[in-house]
């Protein structure tokens, strides 16, 4: 583990550096791909929609122990078949977790619904039922809200995101991440198969507010990171591809710690109650979660960094740092500090003090390259009234001359 | 800063403090678990849908005043603990903890309906069945024809509560019915049948037909004033036990009882319906000290209300405001009311004029109800989910703390005791919601509350990567501390910020156990935020003081080669590009 750790340092100081900028286009072929085959699939396999959209009657039937096999799911079948109520005779009837058998037919009145309740209860082995009736309407509603609730959701966060990073070019790098993740989780369940839910649309919800926070993380870093780009000869690029370097431990842990709970929700969803809410809203978290760690650290970056390029000032901030890396690879010691007679004391030009800024980070002052002549003092360094200098021989080379201290102040 | 850090421990105390102050308030009350949701205890939840049959809007206060009518009408059932609630601009949420509670559908999701029906008879309601002349005397008369107006001066009423005699009913029912021969013979009251013979199998009668709620006030006068024998047979038959099982059809007479159970009355076809009524209030008229009930009639029914009290005044006789087939008020005519605006005096208090007033106002709204949602929960089942959702909670709480402690070591204790610090509140937010605000806990809110633990941790990390970072620029751990904690605060603000954004937009545009969910999860953010600056914040920076983390020992999770660095407070290697 302190493995690990020393790897998030070596991250963090640049030591190690993944090149998530600079590869943009391995990154964004593999997401295009992932969002055309989701595409795809959404077009060809249309979402499978639990009754709560669609309307219809499902039983969830717990069996006693030992009777949740095909022989049990045949004979409610059957049962239904037999039933003589036309829109029971199809029914969907399949096993469910290790205790439940579920069954799903389409609308039925409240009375038919009671009469399908006791001839399940007849076949045979049941503990108990329950059952869950949607009229047709209803599901309409309930995906207007869900569709409303979703538009209303995104429209609040781009304003959030707007507010917060007070830059338009981080929102839309940050938006277009986050439909990335929706894409890509509602083409999963396209092509899985797996049943929406109003659960599953809570979830994909819930999804979107962890993607944003992961996004937030990284760019904030970012922001920090390129504050002072202009002090250093890194372009905005290398600034941003640290800071995903540098959050990405960070990243991981979040990401894992969140997903823990979400993954025990889903493996006692799926395995004890088979179906149902637990389960369809872990999955939809679980889905969104992978997309959204991914999508903050190899789409919202890259596309930030894509986005900043184009302006005049970033542009021409890149160049600089670019000539003057080209000079140093030209002349390797362009840059060593020069030592001269005046310098003052303890203004050793190879060391950058650092100064804790009032806010809490650290700024670092590289005296070297701010701009100057050397030697000449700036404000608070010294006084402005420069000692008396006189030879001295012991020494070998001037020194400032003081009164005694009887004498100073008088003269 | 160096204020808020130079007391962690007073602020730990103070924080404690607060913790243990609720829970004794919660145990003053006795409140030691929250209400759980149907799909936890079984039970049957019904939704209703409202729509207006006039196109009109629903609005919030028709929709409260209809799940007023419904609530009252489980009640009725006798459902313990039952809950009806509005959901959204139009739905009605009913919700029936208990088994076998499908028959209430029906009954719930019927129209409220007020009508004013006249009365036939009234009777207190006597368990012993009433010896009635009738079952004999009509044999073979297939309802149609049984009576002539007058005549059958009804009731043989025992209660001496008789209709009153033929004098209102002089003019009219008698022109039409010149051949009811049998009238000026008038037979003793008890002696129904007599007239009978004579009057079926004679010409055809008008008025000796049921009347329906189409005709005209003369005809539905005309036979309050004398029933035809089928119903007066029913009547004797009946008891408020029955109540339940009467239609309320406007169409035809009813069966009824007051909301008590002591009087039965038989009424009439509906004379005017309840959405005639423009108004309804009550309140002290000018030198009076009675709380009276005012109604105002719209046009139509002004006229039909002038033509009933012209009939009634005078007499003991009573008209009923009927309210889902119970009889809210039967009052007696003092003055005829032709400007349609009328006034119901009697023992009102303040409270019963109100409620009366409330139920003539809103007793008749126009809504039907479709019942889109019925889902029943079997208590096994039920059972079975809550266990399930709490073995989920168990291993995903285990998962992270095992994880935060491998990872974290040291610090791993404040995770540790951060979460179940947050869990003590929760329990306590969850217990005292549903005290207070009614606050059901369902599985996905169980959910809810076990993804936040995730969310929880994620500030903890944040905050502890933060403190990384700043030892790794050569911090010692107890600056580090505070200067990791100024940056970790902004992110996790944010971070918070987000998460409560999706609970409340959920919150408001989920529908059903969804909404379940987004309060969990908004209410364990807040939570979050509370434990991370009043608890976690304050326990780090006084665990720093301590040997054991200001060192970095080995297992303290700071430790030099945890972090990856040298030794703590070395400044960083020189020359690396940043």
């Amino acid at each position: 583990m302190s493995g690990f750790s020393r790897v998030g340092h070596a991250l963090y100081e640049g030591r190690l550096s993944i090149d998530f900028v600079g590869r943009k286009w391995l990154w964004y072929s593999i997401s295009g791909l992932i969002v055309l085959v989701a595409v795809l699939g959404l077009a060809f396999k249309p979402l499978n929609m639990g009754i709560e959209f669609v309307g219809g009657v499902e039983y969830r039937v717990a069996m006693t122990p030992g009777h949740v096999d095909q022989a049990s799911v045949t004979a409610i079948s059957d049962a239904l078949h037999g039933s003589g109520i036309d829109a029971a005779s199809q029914p969907i009837v399949n096993t469910s977790g290790q205790e439940s058998i579920r069954v799903q037919t389409k609308p039925l009145t409240t009375d038919q619904a009671a009469h399908i309740t006791t001839l399940i209860r007849q076949s045979g082995n049941v503990r108990d039922i329950s059952s869950e009736q949607i009229g047709p309407s209803w599901g309409q509603q309930v995906a207007k809200r869900a569709l409303l609730g979703l538009v209303v959701f995104l429209v609040l966060v781009v304003l959030l995101i707007w507010a917060y990073f007070r830059e338009w070019k981080m929102s839309v790098a940050a938006i277009v991440a986050l439909a990335h993740d929706l894409v890509i989780t509602v083409g999963v369940y396209a092509l899985s198969g797996f049943e929406v839910t109003p659960a599953t649309v809570t979830g994909v919800l819930t999804i979107l507010g962890f993607s944003l926070y992961d996004t937030v993380v990284v760019f904030d870093k970012v922001r920090e990171n390129t504050r002072n780009l202009g002090r250093t000869d890194q372009t905005y690029g290398e600034a941003a591809n640290l800071a995903v370097n540098q959050t990405l431990v960070r990243s991981i842990n979040t990401s894992v710690v969140a997903l823990l709970p979400v993954g025990a929700l889903l493996y006692v969803g799926t395995v004890y109650l088979g179906s149902g809410a637990l389960k369809d809203l872990a999955l939809a978290l679980f889905v969104g979660m992978a997309a959204g760690a991914y999508s903050s650290i190899f789409i919202a970056t890259p596309l930030l960094v894509q986005l900043k390029e184009r302006e005049p000032g970033v542009r021409a901030g890149d160049a600089r740092a670019q000539r003057r890396r080209a000079r140093r690879a030209a002349d390797r010691y362009t840059e060593v500090p020069v030592y001269s007679e005046d310098m003052p004391i303890g203004a050793d030009p190879g060391v950058e003090p650092e100064v804790e800024s009032d806010d809490g980070t650290t700024v670092v002052v590289n005296r070297a390259s701010s701009p100057g002549p050397p030697g000449r003092f700036s404000a608070g360094e010294r006084s402005k009234t420069v000692r008396p200098v006189s030879g001295s021989s012991s020494a070998g080379r001037p020194q400032p001359t003081r009164k005694p201290r009887s004498q100073r102040g008088k003269g | 800063m160096a204020r808020k850090t130079a007391r962690p421990g007073r602020s730990l105390i103070v924080f404690g403090i607060a913790i243990v102050a609720m829970y004794v308030g919660l145990a003053l009350h006795g409140v030691w678990s929250p209400k759980l949701g149907l799909d936890l205890q079984g039970g049957t939840l019904i939704t209703l849908e409202a729509s207006t049959t006039t196109g009109e809007a629903v609005t919030p206060e028709k929709l409260k005043e209809a799940a007023g009518i419904i609530d009252s009408r489980v009640n009725a059932y006798g459902v313990a603990e039952s809950a009806v609630s509005t959901q959204g601009n139009r739905n009605i949420v009913v919700e029936i903890p208990g088994k076998n509670s499908k028959s209430i559908v029906n009954t719930v999701k019927q129209t409220a309906q007020l009508r004013f029906r006249l009365v036939a008879a009234a009777q207190p309601d006597v368990q012993l069945p009433t010896p009635s002349p009738s079952p004999s005397a009509s044999p073979g008369s297939k309802g149609k024809q049984h009576k002539s107006p007058q005549t059958a001066k009804p009731s043989p009423s025992p209660a001496g509560r008789a209709v009153s005699e033929g004098l209102l009913r002089a003019d009219k029912p008698h022109s039409p019915s010149p051949k009811s021969s049998p009238s000026p013979s008038l037979p003793p009251p008890t002696n129904l049948p007599t007239p009978q013979p004579s009057a079926a199998p004679g010409t055809p009668t008008p008025v000796n037909k049921v009347p329906t709620n189409k005709s005209s006030v003369a005809d539905l006068l005309a036979w309050a004033n004398a029933p035809d024998t089928k119903s007066q047979a029913a009547f004797q038959q009946f008891t408020c036990a029955q109540a339940d099982k009467q239609p309320d059809n406007p169409a035809k007479p009813l069966l009824a009882c007051d909301k008590k159970g002591t009087t039965k009355y038989l009424l009439s076809p509906a004379m005017i319906e309840g959405t005639q009524l423009d108004n309804a209030s009550s309140g002290i008229p000018q030198n009076d000290v009675k709380y009276v009930v005012n109604l105002d009639f719209n046009g139509t029914a002004t006229g039909t209300f002038g033509d009933v009290t012209r009939a009634l005044v005078g007499t003991q006789k009573q008209f009923a405001i009927v309210l889902d087939g119970v009889v809210l008020s039967a009052p007696v005519v003092d003055s005829p009311i032709t400007n349609g605006q009328a006034q119901i005096s009697g023992n009102f208090t303040q409270s019963s004029a109100q409620s009366l007033a409330n139920s003539l106002k809103y007793g008749a709204l126009p809504l039907t109800f479709s019942v889109p949602v019925v889902s029943e929960e079997g208590p096994t089942l039920a059972a079975d989910q809550l266990n399930a959702g709490l073995l989920a909670g168990a291993i995903g709480l285990a998962l992270v703390l095992i994880y935060c402690m491998f990872y974290y070591r040291g610090l791993g204790i404040v995770v540790v005791a951060s979460l179940f610090v947050a869990g003590a509140i929760t329990y306590a937010a969850v217990l005292f919601l549903s005290f207070t605000a009614g606050f059901t806990l369902t599985l996905p809110g169980i959910a809810g509350l076990i993804v936040a633990v995730g969310i929880t941790a994620d500030s903890f990390i944040v905050y502890f990567e933060r403190i990384r970072d700043e030892m790794r620029s050569g911090k010692s751990v107890r600056v580090a501390v505070e200067a990791g904690w100024v940056r970790a605060r902004g992110t996790c603000l944010a971070a918070d910020a987000v998460t409560l954004l999706a609970a409340v937009v959920l919150y408001i545009f989920a529908i059903g156990a969804v909404k379940g969910f987004a309060f969990a999860l908004g209410i364990s953010t807040v939570i979050d935020l509370v434990v991370f600056f009043l608890f976690t914040k304050p326990m780090v920076t006084w665990l720093a003081r301590f040997r054991f983390f200001s060192t970095g020992h080995r297992f303290s999770g700071l430790s030099p080669s945890h972090v990856g660095i040298e030794r703590i407070g070395s400044p960083r290697p020189a020359g690396v590009a940043r």
